[in-house]
């Protein structure tokens, strides 16, 4: 039971994207991605959520393929939660939660218990069951990500991808999307998300798999990944560290010109 | 589920209505007319299959005209609604990717060959292969994966292409009553229509109907962009093949019997959203029978207007709809703000 990604590599425009990635998120952990701008997390994880074909390589979703498993069995067992957050049309909140239990009706079927208990309880878990009947404009930046939130969570999937699910929030919304990330896992779904708080996915993530160029450079506890040199090597910083209740963190501190040239894309 | 201000009139109220609405609509466009003409008379000769001038005068004209009126008005409500909901843009309207100025130019060819003085049903003919060979042209050159901005360049080529063929026919005209004709053609008319006509598009309106309501939870899941719907497990280029090939259908066959009629795709849409709480999959029906009730309206604007000769319906439409974007970009700045 997991996801096993191997051999993964993607170009895209002619530029190598990723380069024989190989990863697996298991049920019930949290998994941090990592790694600087254009690094190709959000490929990796598009590639994940069967969005994007690999050139090379191949995943499996508990043993099977995604052409196995066929398209709306897919959308049921992996929840992708994008990280652009808009609505075309106004919709009203409730409405757009529901969005996430399309692949488990039937083509024309009407809404079943089931789809509105999962509404239900995804609301109560983003804790935006008063908001029901307001629209994505009319909310704040971290009202609208906890209705998206909730949409990609309505699907009640085994695996959860969420791309950069805080840019743009504050410090203590921040704080509140990993803590429910955790909830969810704690409920025996792997979550897969793409942070760029290295602090927060040291402090959050059970696994961090830190990628560079394209390659894995390193995978495995957070401590064990973010070690100073790959920290000068990939991000180009050096980090102030510290300890706060048994639990370290670090914070960037300053770039450092030596960015590694020793990894090439392909 | 209980119901939420933002949640729009529920779908088994608001679709009979709008049906009931529709139906109405046709009775009043079989009732009035520019003579008197008694219903019940009518109906009981052409029932009893006697010949009477009621009886004529209901089976020939009044009822084509209703029927195609609610059947045209169908089409372009819906494939407005579709085409906004696939390109994600209210600006979307049915000839967006070109089909119905195909379809025009398929008329016009058509008229021009002077096989529409020969055959009978020539020149609808010549419009739906006008439609079928545009939608051809659109799926060969996009190919599978093609993004919707690809269709759109694609639609805004077709469409010059077509103008340019179709003006290209007036400037050739052999004399100056045939590009008269092919003007007044092209402004969209439902005047004497027969019931040939009906059973000509009916089966392709429809296919296209069905085709365009098969995508309604996958324009739901395309709200919240097209990731998020490939997420939810669906496949996004059969869902364009099956709008533009439902549009074309729907779109196609109502331009070859009844020339351009603007503005009901870009209007009624608008006008439904809200009362569908703006989900795109619930607005396409609701959109259909907006359409058909808003081209039975203006169809009857027509005959009963003290203008002769009779204004052509495609003209009517676009008055009506002009303004109406006006507001509609007042409001759209307004929101802004």
């Amino acid at each position: 039971m997991a996801i096993v990604a191997q051999g993964i590599c993607v170009s895209l425009g002619g530029r190598c994207v990723l380069t024989a990635a190989d990863m697996a998120l298991q049920p019930g952990e949290v998994l941090g991605i990592v790694g600087p701008n254009g690094a190709g997390k959000t490929t990796l994880l598009r590639v994940l959520a069967g969005l994007l074909r690999p050139d090379q390589g191949s995943v499996r979703y508990d043993g099977s393929t995604a052409r196995e498993l066929g398209r709306r069995a897919l959308a049921r067992r992996v929840a992708f939660l994008a990280q652009d957050g808009a609505a075309t049309w106004p919709l009203s909140v409730e409405a757009l939660v529901g969005l996430g239990r399309l692949p488990h009706r039937p083509p024309f079927g009407a809404e079943s218990e089931a789809d509105r208990a999962a509404v239900a309880n995804a609301m109560a878990l983003c804790d935006i069951a008063a908001l029901a009947g307001r629209t994505l404009g009319t909310l704040s930046g971290g009202e609208g990500r906890r209705v998206l939130l909730a949409r990609a969570l309505a699907v009640d999937a085994a695996y959860l991808l969420a791309d950069e699910p805080l840019a743009g929030l504050d410090p203590g919304h921040q704080l509140e999307t990993l803590k429910r990330l955790r909830t969810v896992a704690a409920g025996g779904v792997g979550v897969a998300v793409v942070l760029h708080d290295l602090s927060l996915a040291a402090r959050f993530c059970d696994r961090l798999l830190l990628i560079h160029r394209g390659l894995r450079i390193a995978n495995g506890a957070p401590g064990d990944v973010l070690d100073d040199a790959a920290l000068a090597d990939v991000f180009g910083v050096s980090v102030l560290r510290g300890q706060r209740d048994g639990v370290p963190f670090l914070l960037p501190w300053q770039t450092i010109d030596a960015r590694g040239s020793t990894h090439d894309g392909c | 589920m209980r119901q939420l201000p933002g949640a729009g009139v529920r779908p088994v109220v608001l679709m009979p209505v709008l049906g009931l609405a529709t139906l109405a609509m046709a009775a009043a466009s079989l009732a009035l007319g520019y003579a008197a003409l008694p219903l019940g008379q009518a109906f009981a000769d052409a029932i009893a299959g006697r010949a009477s001038l009621p009886a004529l005068v209901l089976m020939e004209l009044r009822l084509p005209r209703a029927l195609l009126g609610a059947l045209v008005g169908f089409s372009l409500g819906m494939a407005g609604a579709a085409m906004q909901g696939l390109m994600r843009n209210p600006l979307a309207e049915p000839g967006i990717v070109g089909i119905s100025s195909a379809a025009a130019l398929g008329a016009v060819t058509a008229f021009y060959s002077g096989l529409s003085a020969t055959v009978a049903l020539a020149l609808p003919l010549g419009g739906i292969a006008g439609a079928l060979l545009a939608t051809l042209v659109l799926f060969v050159l996009l190919g599978p994966g093609a993004s919707t901005m690809t269709l759109i360049l694609a639609g805004v080529a077709l469409n010059s292409f077509a103008g340019a063929a179709t003006a290209l026919a007036l400037n050739l005209a052999p004399n100056p009553y045939a590009a008269l004709e092919i003007v007044f053609w092209l402004m969209g008319s439902l005047a004497d229509r027969s019931m040939s006509h009906v059973w000509l598009v009916l089966p392709l309106m429809l296919a296209g109907w069905l085709l365009m309501a098969s995508t309604a939870p996958a324009l739901d899941a395309l709200s919240l962009g097209e990731e998020t719907a490939a997420s939810l497990g669906f496949d996004l280029t059969w869902l364009r093949a099956r709008l533009i090939g439902g549009a074309a259908l729907a779109v196609g066959s109502a331009v070859a019997v009844t020339g351009a009629i603007g503005f009901v795709g870009l209007v009624v849409p608008h006008l439904l959203r809200p009362l569908v709480g703006h989900r795109p999959g619930r607005l396409l029906v609701a959109s259909g029978f907006g359409g058909a009730v808003l081209v039975l309206a203006a169809d009857l604007g027509v005959r009963l207007a003290p203008v002769r000769p009779e204004l052509k319906l495609g003209v009517v439409t676009a008055l009506i709809g002009a303004p109406f974007l006006f507001g509609l970009v007042q409001r759209l700045r307004r929101e802004a703000l």
